[in-house]
């Protein structure tokens, strides 16, 4: 258990490890994050950010809304990209590979890493055109095997029983948490090795919303789960490691069950006790 | 399955980027030049007598449109006094009341069909209706034809518009107490207001400038809109006949006309712009 | 609450409520007047004529023989170059607006795009008449006709005398003008774009074009086909900017630079001069074609409205 102090993690050059992952795990998807500041035109929004996140566990970031969870995994996949008032400096290490790098290709980089949003984004199209979508962007191959992968994902997400007739509806035409499935099923057809959750389910009902953990906990055997909550609770059920952010800064990192219990910041044990944010 | 070309994605990516680019550049270079003539050609063509003097005859020199001018604001005028309010309250109706109920479904069907009524058919609509019955035609007529065409423009925004607006805002207002119009009035309306100033700077900016509901209605006069009720000079009916005109003089006056309707038509696209940019 | 508070509350809402349908129902009527004036004023033509003015190409006064087929063929034409040059040219101009051009300049070409619509159609009367038709004749017809002169059958669409007036240009100058409309819907629509629902494409590995034409398209077609036929109601109409360029001939001709007609050009050219009852009758007659031509779109665009709504798919 490590608490990473605000005013020194600026400067210090070698950035503390978390709980850092046993150098011989053949797992991928690990991501190391080095110096990471972040900026909205002049405005900077995260400060130093260093974290460490292990390959086939899920990690959760708390922190009270505003202070910069989201904007952190949207360097991830570099989709903050698509504001041109958005930049960022240090490093995202995907395996050892920096992904801020300018050579980076990031249709392969999308495709390596998933994004689940807020609100659930199913696009306009039926449901099996929706998790084929990736699948026919990324690759080429024959319909038979198309439908296959796109069944697998559909179980890989908990939602083939419930859209096996209707597959060629709209997606739109799904509840809520079905919509939401869909995404990660959209997302897990591309077999990605790291998959970003960004409250994923905030918008979302209880059952819906105990569905997605069950799938979360199933996912993390195969890949890197990094989810964004302002649930302390959800953050609790599911990750094993957790990140508490606080004004762009991570104030404290590691096991969940630590954190929780035993949090070494004042700051930390604040939040999590619920005396502010 | 193997991997599609990222390359070809990509090059596809920047032709289109390209076009694009290229596309909003043709729109460009083809305002500008349109300006240019205008600007370049009337300019010439304006003198202080062409805002204060009436027309003079074929290969006169001097002389004015200044007749044609007011009567195309006075025409203008009348045609929003009627048009707008009748328009906004339509929409009005098809946002806040009409939604679901087959009597809103025809309003607003028939709002899109009218909005597809050509001009010229306002003209031959309001001449059959009024000019005909009166005997003669009139600035009435005129103004009640462009008020024909401004009305379905204005509903149709505003009811677009006001559809925008969350449900949750409506309902917030009205758990507060506050009366259906009033909402509708002070949080619909007013969170839709830049929406409903587009739409009827779209419709005053397509009305000031018609030329052909005024053909047969309005049709022109080369004295001062002394009254309303007679053949009534403005300036777009008057472009046409001097355009088409064999006289020199009479086609130099016809670019003069087209930069004042131009300027005045473009004036009042800013304002309002300005105007949004304020209460925005 | 008082009693009174909820009376006068009441008043205001029955006066307001009232307004609005009353204005709601003046819709209907105008509707239904126009068309009624309409077949009144033409019903001596119709009498004479019956079906055969709609494919007649005749058209002389003297002899009192009237037909729409010329001005019908003219009206298509000039329509159908206006939306093939002007859809595809305002899809990019949108795509360009919101996905590609920096903020900065967005605003800018934007504004610039919407001082087109802001022009008067007389306007572009003037400049095609006076500008666009010389500038044709002097360096685009001579190209063309030099390209396709040789081909039999292509030539024949480009011939005739280099006076830069006729269906082609006519049609190219409504394109000019329903450009404005369709890119501003489409921009609109586009920008209505949930924000979230183009990250989640861009985060699959959609490149910009992949987004644009994978979910923007499809989210916003409902509101694209509103633009599209805002351009095309605007394009079938016009009159003026026709007017001025078309030639005002009542024939129909193979080239795109031969004289022709509209509905809309014919009625301005000669409604005033008609003295003649018959004549008067069967100007308003192509008025009445104009209007039900019109009025058939708008239905069949609405079907085709709803027929997408029940199916798959569809945002908004």
């Amino acid at each position: 258990m490590i608490a990473i102090e605000t005013t020194s993690q600026a400067e210090s050059a070698p950035p503390r490890p978390g709980p850092q992952p046993v150098e011989s795990s053949p797992a991928r998807g690990a991501i190391a994050v080095r110096n990471l500041d972040f900026f909205y035109g002049e405005h900077q929004v995260l400060f130093g950010n260093g974290l460490d996140i292990a390959p086939r566990k899920v990690t959760a970031i708390i922190g009270p809304s505003g202070c910069g969870k989201s904007t952190h995994i949207r360097v991830y996949n570099r989709i903050y990209e698509l504001y041109r008032d958005q930049r960022c400096t240090g490093e995202v290490l995907l395996d050892g590979q920096n992904l801020l790098a300018p050579t980076v290709d990031l249709i392969e980089l999308r495709r390596r890493i998933g994004m689940i949003f807020q609100t659930p984004t199913p696009f306009p199209m039926s449901v099996f055109d929706n998790v084929a979508y990736g699948l026919r962007l990324h690759y080429t191959m024959p319909r038979s095997e198309l439908a296959d992968r796109v069944k697998t994902a559909l179980e890989d997400a908990a939602l083939w029983d419930e859209v096996r007739d209707k597959l060629h509806h709209s997606g739109i035409e799904l509840s809520g948490g079905q919509q939401q499935r869909l995404c990660i099923a959209r997302a897990l057809a591309v077999e990605p090795e790291v998959l970003l959750m960004d409250e994923p389910t905030s918008a979302v009902d209880p059952v819906g919303t105990a569905k997605i953990e069950e799938l979360v906990r199933r996912l993390k055997e195969r890949l890197t789960i990094v989810i964004v909550t302002h649930n302390m609770q959800q953050a609790a059920r599911i990750s094993d490691f957790t990140a508490f952010f606080l004004d762009g800064r991570i104030v404290e990192f590691g096991d969940t069950t630590e954190l929780f219990t035993n949090p070494v910041d004042r700051k930390t044990e604040d939040y999590i006790t619920g005396r502010f944010g | 399955m193997k991997l599609a070309g990222a390359r070809r994605r990509k090059a596809a990516d920047w032709a289109v980027r390209i076009a694009a680019s290229l596309g909003a550049a043709v729109g460009i270079v083809f305002l500008v030049w349109i300006l240019w003539e205008v600007v370049s050609r009337g300019a010439s063509a304006l003198s202080w007598s062409f805002f204060t003097e009436l027309p003079a005859p074929p290969g006169e020199a001097g002389g004015g449109l200044a007749n044609a001018i007011l009567g195309t604001v006075l025409i203008s005028a009348g045609a929003g006094l009627l048009g707008v309010p009748a328009g906004i309250m339509a929409g009005i109706y098809l946002a806040e009341y009409g939604q679901g109920t087959r009597f809103g479904g025809l309003v607003g069907f028939m709002v899109n069909v009218m909005m597809g009524v050509p001009s010229i058919i306002a003209g031959l609509f309001v001449y059959t209706l009024i000019v005909v019955s009166l005997g003669h035609f009139s600035g009435y007529a005129g103004a009640v034809a462009l008020a024909l065409l401004m009305l379905p423009i204005v509903a149709r925004t505003t009811a677009d518009m006001m559809a925008l607006v969350p449900d949750s805002l409506r309902e917030s207002a009205l758990a507060l107490g506050a009366p259906r119009w009033r909402v509708i009035v002070q949080i619909v309306a007013r969170s839709a207001r830049s929406g409903l100033l587009t739409g009827i700077l779209l419709a005053v900016a397509r009305v000031s400038g018609e030329t052909a509901p005024l053909l047969f209605t309005a049709l022109n006069s080369p004295y001062w809109p002394h009254s309303f009720s007679g053949p009534t000079a403005n300036l777009t009916v008057t472009i046409f006949n001097y355009a088409m005109s064999p006289y020199r003089s009479w086609q130099q006056a016809a670019w003069g006309a087209s930069f004042v309707i131009t300027a005045g038509v473009l004036a009042v696209s800013l304002l309002t712009r300005y105007i949004l940019r304020r209460t925005t | 609450m008082s009693l009174e508070n909820t009376s006068r509350r009441n008043t205001g809402d029955v006066l307001f409520h009232g307004a609005a349908v009353l204005a709601a129902a003046l819709v209907l009527l105008l509707i239904a007047g126009i068309f009624t004036d309409l077949v009144r004023h033409s019903w001596l033509s119709i009498t004479t004529f019956g079906p055969r003015f709609l494919w007649s190409g005749a058209w002389n006064p003297v002899t009192g023989e009237f037909g729409a087929a010329s001005s019908l063929y003219g009206t298509f034409a000039t329509t159908i170059i206006a939306l093939v040059v002007a859809v595809p040219l305002s899809l990019l101009i949108a795509l360009f607006l919101v996905e590609i051009a920096h903020p900065r300049l967005a605003g800018p070409v934007s504004g610039a795009i919407e001082i087109l619509a802001a022009i008067p159609s007389i306007i572009y009367g003037m400049w095609g008449l006076f500008v666009f038709a010389p500038y044709l004749a002097d360096h685009v017809q001579p190209a063309l006709e030099a390209l396709f002169g040789g081909i039999p059958w292509a030539g024949a669409l480009f011939s005739g005398p280099p006076m830069g007036i006729g269906i082609l240009p006519a049609g190219l100058i409504l394109a000019l003008m329903v450009l404005p409309f369709t890119t501003a819907v489409m921009r609109d629509v586009f920008g209505l774009v949930p924000r979230v629902l183009k990250e989640s494409a861009a985060g699959m590995g959609s490149t910009t074009w992949e987004v644009f034409r994978n979910v923007m398209i499809p989210y916003g077609r409902k509101g694209l086909v509103g633009g599209i036929f805002l351009g095309l109601s605007r394009a079938i109409g016009e009159t003026m900017a026709v007017t001025f360029v078309i030639g005002n001939d009542h024939r129909i001709a193979a080239s795109l630079f031969a004289s022709g007609n509209t509905i809309a050009s014919t009625l301005a050219n000669e409604f005033t001069e008609a003295s003649d009852p018959l004549y008067l009758s069967a100007l308003v007659e192509l008025g009445l074609v104009l209007f039900v031509v019109t009025f058939l779109f708008q239905v069949a665009g609405h079907l085709w409205l709803r027929r997408l709504r029940g199916g798959a798919g569809g945002g908004r």
